[in-house]
């Protein structure tokens, strides 16, 4: 059976028909679109492609011992596209030669400039093309959620760890940044801050006065600390400082002087000012001899070292 | 219902009226959050909520309104990617209504839980289709609308010379009327296989 060329052509835009003697006698229209210009019909088949698997051919009768085994190949040339093929004889003596694409049809498309014609109707091809295409566009997609969502997510966590009345950290950061301090093997301190006269200044002069106090307070120990130390607000009127890296005893009476020194200033509200001032008690976790109880005892050393410092008198700082 | 029809509605307001007016919408249409997304499910109610506050806000049918999405689809610069998708549906206009009956399952090969009305397309003499939409009822109303309006534009963008109109609905289907004039009218828009515009990796 011989078939007209057009039909060849149709069927199998990318084929090549080869006479017995290993000239190409015709190639499908695709397949002349991909060669290097003036290659093709009259050239020896292996003089076009180079098929290395399952092993190497170069004669018509080598092709035919392949026939219907899945051959890879490349173009030889400029393009060096990667192929898939199948060889059959053509009852004549020679073969013919249908070629794919395979998975590589995007880049073919691309290199080459082919449209939906360049394809047979019933090649999958242009599915696969569409399937690329649909599924880029779904990640894409899907991706763009999940940056939103881990945006949220972060902004969720932060505001866990945040006391919205003064922003600075809470007790759950507290408990976070000291477990993995004590969990790294750190030597660090702990201030545990108590405001003194600050229930008078809520009483007398109402709760937004006391709420600005707590505001100019928290923006003071900011000030006296440094970026990366922790400063949490863990209950109405108690703080908690963790001066990293800071653990010599005559600095950190340093820090509690001034500390206190600044919260004495008096705060403007607007009906005048108030003042209030601050006891610390100060604690050292060390990590060769630590506190059995571990950050609850460490905070309940702080305290009993900050109860110490009121009963001497308020306005001052004591040491565990 | 699927995110990505909300997100559709939602992306289109914002687009062509300006976030300002979007927020405005999704105020009076009570949203718990003012965006929708694409790869989560709501509530038909929801989306059927939204659009009756646009209607409100722009003082504009709601099928018009629909329309207008459809043309938006295909036309807004944002929608590239799909514009391109529904350009594989075939070389030309014709060929392209052909193919809308495998428009769902074509959906469903990209987004594999998005479900898309049946659509049946019937010949009739002299270059005449008729179009049949049988919506679900999950779907929201007016999904033939919509249509119409990705219809109008493909067209435009074959650069075919096409009268076409929704044509009435009843509970089960609604039917959208095509008189194809002309397939080659006006040069169209180019549609290049190996155009599609390159993935972006980004981080993070």
């Amino acid at each position: 059976m011989s078939l007209p060329p057009e039909t060849m052509a149709a069927l199998m835009p990318l084929h090549m028909a080869i006479g017995p003697d290993g000239q190409v006698v015709s190639l499908g229209p695709t397949l002349a679109k991909v060669l290097d210009p003036g290659e093709g019909e009259g050239a020896s088949f292996a003089q076009l492609v180079e098929i290395y698997r399952p092993r190497a051919v170069s004669t018509v009768p080598e092709l035919l011992s392949l026939a219907g085994r899945k051959l890879q190949l490349r173009l030889r040339g400029r393009a060096g596209l990667a192929l898939k093929g199948l060889a059959m004889p053509d009852g004549h003596g020679g073969a013919v030669l249908n070629l794919s694409f395979g998975i590589g049809v995007v880049e073919a498309v691309r290199r080459h400039a082919l449209t939906s014609s360049d394809f047979a109707a019933t090649d999958l091809a242009i599915d696969m093309l569409y399937l690329v295409e649909a599924k880029s566009a779904a990640m894409e997609s899907s991706r763009t959620l999940n940056r939103r969502l881990q945006g949220a997510m972060q902004a969720a966590e932060q505001r866990a760890f945040t006391d919205p009345l003064t922003g600075l950290g809470n007790r759950r950061a507290l408990d976070h940044l000291l477990q993995r301090l004590i969990r790294g093997g750190e030597r660090f301190a702990v201030l545990h801050l108590d405001l003194d006269h600050f229930k008078q200044v809520n009483d007398s002069r109402g709760h937004a006065a006391g709420d600005r106090v707590l505001q100019v307070v928290a923006r003071t120990m900011l000030d006296l600390t440094r970026k990366n130390d922790l400063v949490a607000r863990i209950g109405g009127d108690e703080f908690v400082i963790l001066p990293l890296g800071l653990t010599d005893r005559d600095r950190l009476s340093d820090l509690a002087r001034q500390l206190i020194a600044r919260i004495e200033v008096p705060v403007p509200i607007e009906s005048g000012t108030c003042q209030v001032s601050a006891s610390i008690g100060i604690s050292l976790h060390d990590p060769d001899c630590p506190s059995p109880d571990g950050v609850a005892g460490l905070l309940a050393q702080a305290d009993a070292a900050l109860y110490a410092a009121k009963r001497e008198g308020r306005s001052r700082h004591a040491f565990a | 219902m699927h995110g990505l029809l909300a997100r559709t509605l939602q992306c289109f307001l914002q687009d062509t009226y300006g976030a300002g007016t979007w927020a405005e919408i999704a105020r009076r249409a009570d949203l718990d959050s003012p965006d929708f997304e694409a790869m989560l499910n709501y509530e038909p109610a929801t989306v059927a909520r939204v659009l009756e506050a646009a209607v409100l806000r722009l003082d504009k049918a709601g099928d018009a309104i629909l329309e207008d999405i459809g043309t938006y689809l295909i036309t807004h610069p944002n929608n590239e990617g799909l514009r391109r998708l529904m350009r594989y549906g075939g070389i030309d206009f014709i060929d392209f209504l052909h193919s809308l009956e495998d428009l769902p399952g074509r959906a469903r090969l990209a987004v594999a839980d998005l479900d898309l009305p049946e659509l049946e397309l019937c010949d009739r003499d002299g270059g005449a289709f008729e179009l049949i939409c049988r919506p679900r009822r999950s779907h929201p109303r007016g999904l033939g609308h919509v249509l119409v309006g990705v219809l109008r534009a493909m067209a435009d963008d074959y650069g075919a010379l096409v009268m076409l109109g929704h044509a009435g609905e009843s509970a089960a289907h609604e039917r959208i009327e095509i008189t194809v004039v002309q397939t080659d009218f006006a040069a169209g828009r180019s549609f290049e296989l190996g155009g599609a515009p390159p993935r972006q990796v980004k981080g993070g």
